[in-house]
């Protein structure tokens, strides 16, 4: 139940606002409204993480209603520690996220209730879908998300928005389309074996014939790695980062992408974990590609916004890797990269967006020591840039160093080409932030001012949560690591023994493989 | 009976040929009601040939059809000549381009 | 007592921090606060250390575990400090000289309107190096490795005003960040051999390993002590890195952070010591090192510049030693601490000239300047007869040991040390002599001045230092205090007596100051001469031996051939792949659409054609 009402909460909030935003007191601040429906979702997210029995894992919460008898569909909801790991991201983000989507400047300001409204309900579906237990269900809502993404891009964004919009929709409806075809498959499956049913559950005891599973996973993954956005299906992220604005680029990329690394874990590796280890060579390869070439190309941009967009194809490479390693600690470290990686893209795309609204402009050169102007901004423009560079003691580099060491006891290769990846973040971080803020004062930049609280409001908990996680990340592994550990067992691959054990050696987790 | 499909056979290539060939609109709808009605000839001769009313039934439905369709098709043709000063069909191409 | 070890780094690490929240109304005693935190962390430590020396030579390493920093799988890393040894002499090595430029920075940057975050940067970077020298894991150690190298950053580019400071902060995150990658993969080496990155694990479970695996953690780990302690070939940065306030180049790019890398080296002394591949490397790097920071030494003209070719030269020496294995490790750590004194010494020596001289930096500008800044020659020229190994002070004893052990490695290698030995003589008599003696060659505008006291306290401390450190070594202290920590050092007996080793090793020395006096006494040009009109020994030093142009042709400019040739390919070909698809969908459209010509009768035809055909083909079916 409280699952259902979480989902519910900002979707309510989001007919409240769209309905009553124009209308007569007290319902017509919608800014406030909205900032209220997304901290009682918060609450009820705490509460649901009260009710969760950390040590115990697995699924919990959960309820199950009959939808449509006749496929097996089900209304279920239920999360295990890497869902209620991305519920927490999603109820923390969207308060701050409305915050921020509150000073932003519209270019029809009139708009504005519709554009909260939608920002809302992006968090509905998106926390609906995280805790949905069955694939009907998340197939409906995954594909849901896109609606109100698809009306913040194409009505909302900059010049070239509705090339961006309906590339951005195109692009995840093929995805969506294989899976679907996927899911009928699944239920042809399922039908055959006995009662048809999409449950996770019983998703889980299909028996298939190797090349049916190999298939059904190539449809999952498809949307999957399209969402994600893994090498070669990365290239709507960028146009749709560069014309959107910064609050829905943040739900974007650090809410409705992690839908694709959250599949794949979840789904995937549950209901195909044969198909999973056989793909898992190529899927590897092309993570470390996604590394490699997302930072290269982040290097090369002109446009901040579009460098972010490319960090983030190289940051999701990392957490690819790390499910595909299948060792418990590059898991749990790719789940907590999902998370930190929310975090830390959330305040670049909220600190670059109020500096490209304060000069009018995106392009980098366009920018120069603008620290002397604005020592604030660049203070969040350098933190936010240092947890992107996974600078150790914030908590970016925990996840991806985890993720780092565990794909090295599976492949030294795979994990030495991506620790490069280290060196060139370095650079286009770096980069960036010498040519915008550092230096002489450009002629041009001098119109720049300060952040005002409203921002300062929604980026100092990012900022917290960076630094706090990067050194006691222990409290949210607690929480993923039970249900890391079953999905490692399911896989079957188990870790790798150290070769030399040494006698201080840390308690090992439990075997896996079955 | 083979005068009636002959006579409805010369009635439908004389409408056909009319539709293809002919500019005015006036004309060509008068074309395809000689189509029209070359086939209620062919569908009554086939109802007397083989004694039931099928054939009569569909003929009726044809002609009631084709009334309804003289209604509106003449209040297009009215319309277009009013505002083009033309009822020539090939003049009317505004969806194209 | 040992469990609020942490207390050293949390003290420093809050003050700094603060400050940086708290804001502008910190200002006016920001300083203050900051330069305590870090007499506090000094305090503690002697505290810490005089403990230490009054306990058992058994008990004298103190582990304090904080909290479980991360726990997932099979990998477990705790947040945990070790005080013994060779952490104790590095906590008062780095708080003490860092104490003294906390104050001396206070006179330094007092016109500089940011110098509350100038010295909260400096809690940062003390905060962080104590991190990185308690550490009792690889991974504590690495948290500790790059906050350094980010203090560094902020520090270089202070003056960010400035593109050239900028430029240098960058250069020198990025070419660390080099390092780091070998660091990381030595890191994950070590997990996935022994499951821990526990340094005393790691060190104790080597010998059940294989040599490969020593050989590759031991290569690694000195990629990484190569970047940070600017050896070659990771060596570029440091000289660009002198952009930063002079009491930074003291603090971080000569006294302390550089001489990381050879720490580690130090504190993995169980890997070097199960690899003589790596050893052999770490030998090779450092004398390379040493012999190319002296040559560039020996040609800029920069005050700034020439001492860090210097500090180059003097981190290769220590990384030589450690590369000695036993028999050089304690002295290694010996020569890095009198070195921590008269280099800081002589950095804040240079940063007090500048200060009299309007922040000009070319020596060619200087010139009998003893008599206008007095204390900061007498303090300078201590620092200097402690580098060239005058008899009796620090360096002096720290050196001689270490071209010792050298000889009784192999003759070359000695030889190597002892030539260095001798240019150092001369590179630094030359900075001396155009410095502080000779004719005045100062700018019209330049009335130089004695700093103020708050400078030339420090001065005089670390002055004394320089000299009187090398009373470490009396009664063969520091081998045996470390011994626990490094290993026993095996005596090598070398050819020929000690006492005519020393005696060489200053002969040699005697004649490099003797050319350096000789040469740069009188008739030096007030003016750099051109490139051109100089042999192409000094060109090479001039251009720190065409490392940058170097690094330019094989790394950097590939990498941005490489990135504009991607950037083209994902817009042409990846999003070409994409978007083609969608233009030739439309192209097909477009060629579907060509027969609705709009025209009744054409439609017509079409229609009567269609109906043509289907009949025919009824026709043909019912007829077959």
């Amino acid at each position: 139940m409280t699952l259902m009402l979480l989902a519910a909460t900002p979707l309510i909030g989001a007919v409240v606002i769209a309905a009553l935003g124009s209308g007569p007191a007290p319902f017509n601040r919608p800014k406030m409204l909205s900032v209220l429906f997304s901290v009682a979702t918060l609450v009820i997210a705490l509460i649901a993480l009260g009710q969760y029995d950390i040590a115990e894992g697995g699924y919990q919460l959960t309820s199950t209603h009959e939808w449509i008898d006749v496929f097996g569909a089900h209304l279920a909801f239920g999360v295990n520690g890497i869902g209620i790991t991305m519920l927490l991201l999603t109820t923390i983000l969207t308060p701050l996220v409305l915050v921020a989507a509150g000073g932003e400047r519209l270019a029809q300001p009139e708009r504005m209730s519709t554009y909260l409204a939608l920002i809302l309900s992006v968090e509905g579906l998106a926390l609906a879908a995280f805790s949905a237990s069955d694939a009907f269900l998340f197939y409906v809502l995954f594909e849901a998300t896109l609606i109100p993404l698809y009306f913040l891009i194409g009505s909302f964004g900059g010049p070239n928005r509705s090339y961006a919009a309906v590339k951005f929709l195109i692009y995840n409806l093929v995805g969506g389309l294989l899976m679907l075809a996927a899911i009928v498959g699944l239920y042809v499956v399922s039908a055959r074996a006995g009662e048809a049913s999409y449950l996770l559950t019983d998703l889980q005891q299909l028996d298939m014939s190797t090349n049916t599973e190999r298939l059904l996973f190539l449809g999952f993954m498809a949307a999957f790695a399209i969402k994600a956005p893994l090498w070669p299906f990365h290239t709507w992220l960028p146009d749709a980062a560069a014309e959107a604005t910064p609050s829905t680029s943040v739900m974007m990329v650090s809410v409705l992408d992690k839908l694709g690394t959250f599949g794949m874990l979840v789904w995937c590796l549950a209901i195909f974990p044969e198909a999973a280890d056989w793909a898992a060579p190529v899927i590897i390869a092309l993570a470390v590609v996604s590394i490699i070439y997302g930072a290269l190309l982040a290097i090369g941009q002109e446009d901040m916004r579009r460098l972010i967009a490319f960090t983030s194809v190289s940051h999701f490479g990392f957490i690819i890797m790390g499910i595909f390693a299948f060792t418990t600690t590059s898991m749990s470290g790719a789940t907590l990269y999902m998370f930190n990686h929310g975090i830390s893209t959330a305040a670049l795309f909220l600190v670059t967006g109020v500096m490209i609204a304060r000069r009018g402009s995106a392009l980098i050169k366009d920018f120069g020591g603008v620290q002397k102007i604005a020592p604030i901004m660049s203070g969040f423009l350098l933190v936010a840039g240092l947890s992107s560079l996974s600078l150790p003691g914030l908590a970016p580099f925990i996840s991806e160093f985890m993720v780092l060491a565990g794909t090295y006891t599976r492949s030294i290769p795979a994990a030495a080409i991506a620790t490069l990846g280290i060196v060139l973040a370095a650079m286009y971080i770096l980069i960036m932030y010498q040519r915008t803020m550092t230096g002489p004062l450009s002629d041009d930049a001098r119109g720049v001012t300060d952040l005002v609280s409203r921002e300062k409001i929604a980026l100092a908990p990012m900022v917290v949560l960076i630094v706090g996680l990067g050194f006691f990340p222990q409290p949210l592994l607690n929480v993923i690591n039970p249900a890391i550990d079953t999905v490692a067992s399911h896989v079957g691959v188990g870790d790798p023994e150290p070769k030399t054990p040494t006698q201080i050696q840390a308690p090992v987790a439990e075997e896996g493989g079955h | 009976m083979n005068e009636y499909l002959s006579l409805s056979l010369i009635l439908f290539t004389i409408g056909a040929v009319g539709v293809l060939v002919r500019r005015n609109a006036i004309v060509v709808f008068m074309c395809i009601e000689l189509m029209l009605n070359a086939t209620n000839l062919a569908f009554v001769s086939f109802s007397r040939q083989h004694g039931n009313l099928d054939g009569q039934v569909a003929a009726f439905f044809v002609m009631v059809v084709a009334a309804a369709e003289v209604v509106v098709g003449l209040a297009i043709i009215v319309s277009i000549y009013r505002t083009r000063r033309s009822a020539s069909v090939d003049d009317a191409s505004l969806l194209k381009s | 007592m040992f469990d609020l070890q942490w207390l050293l780094i949390a003290v420093p690490l809050i003050s700094g921090l603060g400050l940086l929240v708290w804001g502008k109304e910190a200002d006016a005693f920001g300083h203050l606060i900051a330069t305590a935190a870090s007499v506090f962390s000094f305090i503690f430590g002697v505290v810490l250390f005089a403990d230490l020396m009054g306990s058992e030579a058994t008990d004298r390493s103190h582990t304090a575990n904080l909290f479980t920093w991360i726990d997932a799988g099979r990998f477990h890393v705790d947040m945990s400090f070790t005080f013994d040894q060779l952490s104790g002499l590095f906590v008062l090595l780095i708080t003490g000289v860092g104490t003294l430029i906390h104050i001396y920075s206070i006179g330094y940057m007092e016109h500089d309107e940011r110098r509350r975050r100038f010295f909260s940067f400096l809690n940062i970077f003390i905060a962080a190096m104590l991190t990185l020298v308690l550490a009792s894991d690889y991974l504590v150690l690495f948290l500790g490795w790059e906050g350094v190298g980010l203090a560094s950053y902020l520090l270089i580019g202070f003056w960010q005003h400035k593109d050239s400071a900028a430029a240098a902060a960058k250069k020198a995150f990025v070419v660390n960040r080099v390092g780091d990658v070998g660091m990381a993969l030595a890191i994950m080496t070590m997990f996935a051999q022994f499951g821990t990155s526990s340094i005393a694990a790691v060190n104790g479970a080597i010998p059940g390993a294989s040599a490969s695996v020593a050989t590759a953690l031991g290569l690694l780990l000195l990629l990484g002590a190569c970047g940070k302690s600017a050896q070659v070939p990771l060596q570029s940065w440091l000289l660009d890195a002198m952009e930063g306030p002079t009491p930074v180049s003291a603090l971080i790019h000569a006294a302390t952070m550089v001489t990381a890398g050879v720490y580690l080296v130090v504190r993995s002394a169980g890997i070097y010591d199960a690899s003589e591949a790596a050893r052999t490397a770490v030998i090779i790097v450092g004398l390379v090192t040493l012999l190319a920071g002296a040559w560039i030494g020996c040609t800029k003209d920069d005050i700034k510049k020439a001492l860090a070719g210097s500090t180059m030269s003097q981190i290769g020496y220590m990384m030589l030693a450690a590369g000695l294995g036993p028999a050089g490790y304690a002295f290694a750590i010996f020569h890095l601490i009198t070195h921590g004194f008269f280099k800081a010494n002589m950095f804040l020596g240079a940063g007090s000239v500048m200060h009299g001289t309007n922040d000009d930096v070319n020596m060619r500008h200087y010139g009998a300047l003893r008599a206008a800044m007095p204390i900061t020659f007498v303090t300078f020229g201590l620092g200097y007869l402690a580098i060239i190994g005058f008899p009796g002070t620090a360096g002096f004893f720290s050196k001689d040991k270490i071209i010792e052990a050298a000889f009784g490695h192999s003759f070359w290698v000695g030889l190597g040390t002892l030539v260095g030995a001798g240019v150092t003589a001369f590179y630094m008599t030359r900075l001396m002599t155009l410095t502080f003696f000779g004719e005045k060659r100062w700018l019209d505008d330049v009335h130089p001045h004695e700093s103020p006291k708050v400078m030339t306290y420090p001065l005089i401390a670390l002055g004394a230092l320089s000299v009187l450190g090398g009373a470490l070594i009396f009664g063969n202290w520091i081998p045996e205090w470390l011994e626990p920590v490094v290993g026993h050092a095996e005596h090598h007996e070398l050819g020929i007596p000690v006492w005519a080793m020393t005696l060489i090793i200053t002969a040699v020395a005697a004649c490099g100051v003797a050319v350096g006096v000789l040469l740069y006494r009188r008739d030096v040009a007030a003016e750099t001469p051109a490139d051109s009109s100089v042999s192409i020994f000094t060109r090479a030093g001039r251009n720190e031996l065409y490392g940058n142009q170097i690094n330019d042709a094989v790394v950097v400019r590939p990498t941005m051939h490489l990135t504009r040739f991607l950037v083209w390919l994902d817009a042409k070909g990846v999003d070409g792949f994409v978007t083609g698809m969608a233009d030739r969908l439309g192209d097909t459209s477009q060629f579907l659409r060509k027969p609705q010509t709009g025209h009744v009768r054409s439609y017509a035809a079409t229609l009567f054609g269609g109906a043509l055909v289907v009949v025919l083909a009824l026709l043909a079916v019912t007829l077959a």
